[in-house]
């Protein structure tokens, strides 16, 4: 008999097989949104109990109305505000220290203007929006407010940890990663507890106002 | 000489395509690694707004998404131009948000519950009134870790 080598599978289709299936998974997935701005929402209360006693200095208002534009009240005035200076100014007000005697700040490092926040632990910021407010914009401003308090944040943990070598943001993005050694993350998880009791997140929500 | 011109004979060879499918293949792999199916089919428009200060909702503890924005284009005609809310795969109420959350805590393991997140995608132009009004729901119902989730990107190009 004749030596015959076996036939060659034709595998020219197989391109072809494969592109079907990638363009199926193109146009079928997304790739999924995971992150975002986490918040607490305080718990359902029927009744209204009597609100807090708060020094009017102590609390950083914020309003935002129907056409987007942001009003704060603080320390008596009232003034408008541009998004671009929130960040600044939040920063200010929370880092100011303007308290004296037991209220007086050891860790502000800002103007120390007795008609703003006594300290860290005092000052509040409050927010109220309109029912007719975009999204986008309460976005804006919450993320704002949290950019403030991890600015501080960020400064505290550096001076309380210096041979960490890194920030809060970085130590919370550390802690969450399930990759790394669990007693790192215990370990990483007490001092993040120990910064956010030294800079507590004071915020509130108002309900949105009807119109 | 005809062993010269042998060799001219066959011009230029083709160029074999048997890697192709091997290059195809990566890709592939690559897309199914990198992608996750759509959770729910949206009949509202989704377009999240971006946001920098932003931590990564984690995937371990469940979550659960609440949609809210206009009714897209292809449904102005059933159901309107309000902002509406979407949970699972259709447009609801506010008073159904508390059902809602209980179906989402009755198929979990007891033990998880307390750690639902609920996830808030909201179109980056809808009004704050109805995203306040499910918040509302959320505190009666006491599902209280929320996250606004957003893309990453640069607050004042909102």
């Amino acid at each position: 008999m004749a030596k015959r080598s076996a036939p060659e599978v034709n595998a020219g289709s197989m391109a072809d097989i494969a592109f079907l299936l990638l363009i199926f998974f193109l146009v079928t997935t997304d790739i999924a949104v995971d992150s975002g701005l986490s918040r607490k929402l305080p718990p359902w209360e029927p009744e209204t109990v009597d609100p807090p006693k708060i020094k009017e200095k102590n609390i950083f208002t914020l309003t935002l109305n129907s056409n987007n534009e942001i009003l704060l009240t603080s320390g008596g005035d009232s003034e408008r505000l541009a998004i671009k200076d929130l960040r600044e100014r939040t920063t200010a007000f929370l880092d100011n220290g303007g308290g004296k005697g037991k209220d007086a700040c050891k860790r502000c490092q800002g103007a120390k203007n007795p008609e703003s926040s006594d300290n860290l632990q005092k000052a509040v910021i409050s927010l109220a929006n309109d029912r007719l407010t975009d999204y986008k914009t309460y976005i804006t401003v919450q993320n704002e407010i949290l950019a403030a308090y991890n600015v501080i944040r960020n400064r505290e943990f550096k001076k309380d940890y210096p041979n960490l070598k890194m920030n809060f943001v970085e130590a919370t993005e550390m802690y969450q990663d399930r990759a790394i050694d669990d007693k790192v993350r215990e370990n990483l998880k007490e001092k993040l507890e120990a910064i956010k009791l030294v800079v507590p997140q004071k915020f509130s929500e108002a309900e949105a106002k009807r119109d | 000489m005809s062993k010269f011109k042998k060799k001219k004979d066959g011009g230029l060879p083709p160029i074999s395509t048997a890697s192709l499918p091997d290059i195809v293949f990566m890709l592939l792999f690559f897309f199914m690694v990198a992608t996750v199916i759509k959770e729910d089919n949206l009949i509202i428009e989704n377009k999240l707004p971006k946001a920098n200060q932003v931590e990564k909702l984690d995937k371990q503890k469940p979550i659960s998404y609440i949609y809210i924005g206009k009714p897209s284009a292809n449904y102005v005609d059933t159901y309107g131009t309000e902002d509406r809310i979407q949970l699972n795969d259709k447009l609801q109420r506010v008073k159904d948000v508390q059902a809602f959350v209980a179906a989402e805590r009755a198929a979990l393991a007891e033990e998880l519950v307390p750690t639902l997140t609920v996830s808030l995608k909201v179109d980056k132009d809808a009004k704050m009134g109805l995203l306040t009004d499910v918040k509302q729901e959320l505190r009666k119902t006491n599902a209280l870790k929320i996250n606004y989730t957003t893309k990453k990107g640069d607050v004042l190009t909102n």
